[in-house]
Formats: structure tokens, sequence, C-alpha cells
């Protein structure tokens, strides 16, 4: 499907180009179609506009200062690019983060999952003329805002991690409040639940459109919702557990179709484990430090720093050289919102990066999008865009 | 391979059959990840067997980037290097395939026809380190401006480089 569109003049189908910027495109993305009538015959993407060269400026910089850029490769649910990178590089290092550090990351994760994905279903919603969702939405995700804004003082590009641990502990009482925005929430869900999952709009608008095999989504590179919705109950959280994920009681949620409405419920289904694991989570915070003690990767407490010449020594060299992990290349996953988000780093020992390389979700499932709307209409091919949820950020990095 | 490498594949990949293991290079362990080096000019017999034998059945192709070890300390045996990492979804295994490519010549077997997903992730890696894949059926730019010239993420490539546009469109290739 990636060969050049036929001529304006010879061919028989009208051209519409929709993008880079385009409000059913959430982001960047520019799509070529050729229409006969109004049912797509061929489709060609460009994308790159929101390219920011991530993989180059972070071998300019050193570890702790790439976390900054990499809150801006899936902005909706940064705290898990801040994760996911910090993870690779811990992973290098050799080092694992304090109990009370994979408990608070685990919940800071499993909200951003539930954001993201209220993004994802509130603006498909949205697009396919559903207003009321993506208010009700967007409530709960301002609750969460509201929690990460008190966490560490930004809404989306959070940095809230640093390799060995944390920016900082929980704020007193933050524990509570989240608490309460999640018991919340679960009411959220159920109101769009009636107003989505039986609805005869809607699902006449997304069942059936843009669906994709459980062959065909393989050979893609499809993880995450968009492959679990196929019928695959891959989850990296139960594959490759890490953080104790094993030890919660969660199920992964899965559908067969492989079509829109497959993946809103995969989405809808997923919110409401993630807040089973959170409510885990929060019953189960141990005390102690949420940074490695360790002066040689985490800044030594300010008044050690102050008061004693090893402490400064440490702040000092950690500041202008950066953390040195050892020789070698590793490949780190998590499972982020969209699918598998992988960091494969590579060291020199040399205070900086030698390489740092993503590896997107989006960019695998966005690649197979012209196949999935080829046959059907302009507006299922925007119901198709918006349920595979593709961030400009992340796929263009 | 080492006789030590022999028997760390053994262990990770067993029956692997002689026509592909004498192809492997060198095996590495590192951290619970698993690299293969394989031979430039057997990449697709490695890969295509991985990919359809029942014993291993690697179904995905996770990732696909090229390495620049212009500037890395320990030398390696040469400039440029493909990383494919393959994945088992069934058996949960993983695993890395490298292959080096010479400075001179960074061509290499294009695995978009194995799977699908190679298709862009080729394009990005011609793109960002000019990585040619013979039999690739458009490889063009993905992520930079149709216009941009050189490779970005080659180590000899300044990161401060400031290139002016000419024109405004970026259509012309599609």
């Amino acid at each position: 499907m990636h060969t050049t569109l036929t001529p304006p003049e010879s061919s028989k189908y009208m051209r519409l180009n929709l993008g880079p910027s385009h409000p059913a495109t959430h982001g960047t993305l520019r799509v070529f179609v050729e229409l006969e009538g109004e049912i797509i015959r061929n489709m060609k993407l460009e994308i790159g506009y929101l390219h920011r060269c991530f993989e180059k400026m972070a071998e300019t910089h050193t570890w702790n200062q790439v976390i900054p850029f990499t809150d801006r490769l899936n902005y909706v649910s940064a705290m898990m690019n801040n994760v996911g990178y910090v993870m690779s590089v811990e992973k290098l290092l050799g080092i694992e983060v304090t109990k009370r550090c994979q408990r608070i990351r685990v919940i800071l994760c499993e909200l951003s999952r539930i954001i993201d994905h209220l993004v994802c279903i509130g603006a498909n919603a949205v697009d396919l003329g559903a207003l009321t969702c993506f208010w009700y939405f967007f409530r709960e995700r301002e609750n969460v805002y509201d929690l990460f804004e008190a966490l560490c003082g930004a809404r989306l590009t959070t940095s809230v991690t640093r390799v060995g641990g944390m920016y900082q502990d929980l704020p007193e009482g933050w524990l509570e409040w989240c608490r309460k925005v999640v018991n919340h929430m679960p009411r959220t869900l159920d109101e769009v639940d009636t107003l989505l999952t039986n609805n005869r709009i809607w699902i006449d608008r997304t069942k059936g459109v843009g669906p994709i095999s459980k062959e065909n989504a393989l050979e893609y590179g499809f993880t995450g919702p968009c492959l679990r919705a196929t019928g695959i109950a891959y989850d990296i959280r139960k594959a490759m557990p890490y953080y104790d994920y094993d030890k919660f009681s969660w199920n992964v949620v899965t559908q067969t179709e492989g079509d829109t409405y497959s993946r809103y419920l995969v989405r809808m289904g997923e919110m409401r484990e993630s807040l089973k694991i959170i409510q885990q989570a929060l019953d189960d915070i141990p005390g102690g430090s949420v940074n490695v003690d360790d002066w040689a990767i985490c800044l030594p407490p300010k008044d050690q720093v102050y008061n004693s010449i090893e402490g400064l020594m440490a702040h000092f060299k950690l500041i202008m050289h950066g953390i040195r992990p050892p020789v070698g290349e590793v490949y780190s996953c998590t499972e982020a919102a969209n699918g598998e988000l992988g960091f494969y780093v590579g060291s020199d020992n040399q205070g900086r990066p030698y390489r740092v390389r993503v590896r997107p979700p989006c960019f695998a499932i966005y690649q197979a999008f012209p196949e999935m709307c080829i046959g059907q209409t302009v507006s299922d091919a925007v119901a198709t865009l918006g349920s595979l949820n593709i961030v400009a950020g992340e796929l263009d990095r | 391979m080492l006789e030590t490498d022999i028997k760390l594949l053994a262990n990770i990949l067993p029956h692997l059959p002689q026509a592909i293991q004498s192809q492997i290079l060198a095996v590495e362990e590192f951290l619970a990840e698993t690299t293969l080096t394989v031979r430039r000019e057997s990449l697709r017999q490695v890969i295509q067997f991985l990919k359809t034998d029942p014993n291993f059945c690697f179904d995905v192709m996770m990732d696909l980037f090229a390495m620049d070890y212009l500037k890395y300390v320990p030398e390696t045996p040469e400039r440029f290097a493909v990383v494919y990492y393959l994945v088992a979804l069934l058996q949960n295994r993983r695993i890395r395939i490298k292959v080096f490519l010479p400075e001179e010549d960074p061509t290499i077997a294009s695995i978009h026809d194995l799977y699908k997903a190679a298709n862009w992730f080729e394009r990005e890696a011609w793109d960002l380190y000019g990585i040619k894949f013979e039999g690739h059926p458009n490889l063009v730019r993905i992520l930079c401006h149709a216009e941009f010239e050189g490779h970005p993420l080659r180590k000899d490539y300044p990161s401060d480089r400031y290139q002016r546009l000419k024109t405004t469109t970026s259509s012309e290739g599609l």
C-alpha cells in the first residue's frame, strides 16, 4: 500500500488532503486519500510534522536531563514515558528502586493510563458527534491533573521521575486525595457506559469500522489495546511483570473483533482494571525513602550537601558529570497506554547516553491505518483514527 | 562462533539447525537479554527461519533501528549496525539480532516482505542513519523533510547544524 498515488489527471478518483492540521487528527498527521464517491480507494500517510529529533538531543544531555524530553513523547500520559525511560537506565545501572518508589510509580502509571484512555474515548466520541461523554471524561481527567499538579507542579509535562527514584516524595494528604479521585471515577465510567456501549448510533458508527485481523495486527507489530481488541491477551504487565504487577489482582481485557467498537470496549475495561490496581497499590504503600541510597545516582539530602564535604562533592559531581552507567546496551519495555513503549539505551560510560532509542507503539500501529480504512468511508476513517489513539509526539518523536 | 557461544546458544535457542547456527557470528547475553550477531548476507535467511519455524515462531518484529558506533569506546567490528528485535508472543521469548555494516557500504537486504512492520522502521533507519535497505519498495525519508541533507543521527552530524528549507511543499515524492 505504500506505493505512490496515481497522478491526478489519469486518476478516476477524487483526491483529498486531510491535515496536517485538521480537527479530526488531534495532532499533526497528514493523510492523502483517493475517493470514489465517499469510499476510500487509496490512502497515503505522511508523518514527521512533529519530529523534534528526540534521539539526537538525548545524546547531548546527561541521563537525567533526558527526562523532560520524554514528557513530550506521548504527552497525554507523560508519566508513563518518564517511568519507561528511567526504568531502562536503572536496568543498565543494575539497581532496583525502593518498594515505595515502585508503588508510587504504579499508581502514577495507572492514573496516566486512565487519563490517556479517557482522552482517547472522549475525543473519539467527539469526532462522531457525541460531545457529552467528552465533558464527563474531562471532568475526571481534570481531577487527575489536579493530583499531578500537587505532586510535581506540572499538569502535562510532568518530569516526575529521576534515575533511581522520584523527583520528590508524595506531598501530605496526597494518598487520601488520590483515593477520593479513584473512588469517584467508576461513577463516570458507568455514566459513559450507559451513554455509549448500547447506544444504537455509537454501535452503528463503530462496529465493523476499521477492523484488523489478529494475523495482520501481529504482522504490523501492534501492541496494547489495539492488539488486545483483536483477541490476543498480550500485556507486558503480565508477560514480563515489573513493579509487582503480577502480585496485584487484575485481568487483561480482550475483545475479538479488532474493530473500533472492540477497541472502545477494551479501553473501557482497562480503565476499570487500572482502578483495581491503584486501589491495591494505595492499600499497600510502604514507608521509607523514594530514592535509592546511592549518591552516585541520586542527589544527597540537602542538609548533607550544605553541611558535609562528601554530600557537597556528591551533589557537584552528579550535577556536573551526571550518572555514569557501565558500558552496554539494554532494552527495557513497559506497557504504556498505547502499547509496548520500549527504550533501548546504550552507554559508553561517558556521562551522556551514547544512544537512546524509543520504540513508540503508535509508529507500528499507524502504519496499518491505510489497510484498515481502504473500502470504507472518510467518516469511518475518522472513527478509526480516533480509536487508534495516534499521538503525534510519540509517532514523530 | 566461540565454543562458549555455542553452549550459550544451545541454552537459549535449543535445536537450532546447523545451517542457521553457522550464520551466527557471536552470541551475547547481557542482563538477561540475548543478542545474536548475524552475517550480513544471511540476515533474511535467519529471520525467515525464526519467524516461520514452528519451534521458534517469532511472530512480531517489535523494533528495527540502526546504531552508529563511530565514537563508541569498546571497538566494534564495523561502524554501523542494524538491530532487529523479535518477539515470540506465545512463548514470551525475545531476541535481538544485530548485523554490522561497513561505513563505506551500509547496505542490507530489506525484510519488509517478512514483517509488514519493517516498512516504516526501515525508512526511518534510512532517514536518520543512511542505511540502505535493498529491495525496499519506497525507501524515502519519513521523519525529516524531503529536502534534508545528510543523516542526522550519525555521530559525525553536528547536533547544532541548521538547515533552511527552500520550498514549502513536501508532497512531491508522494
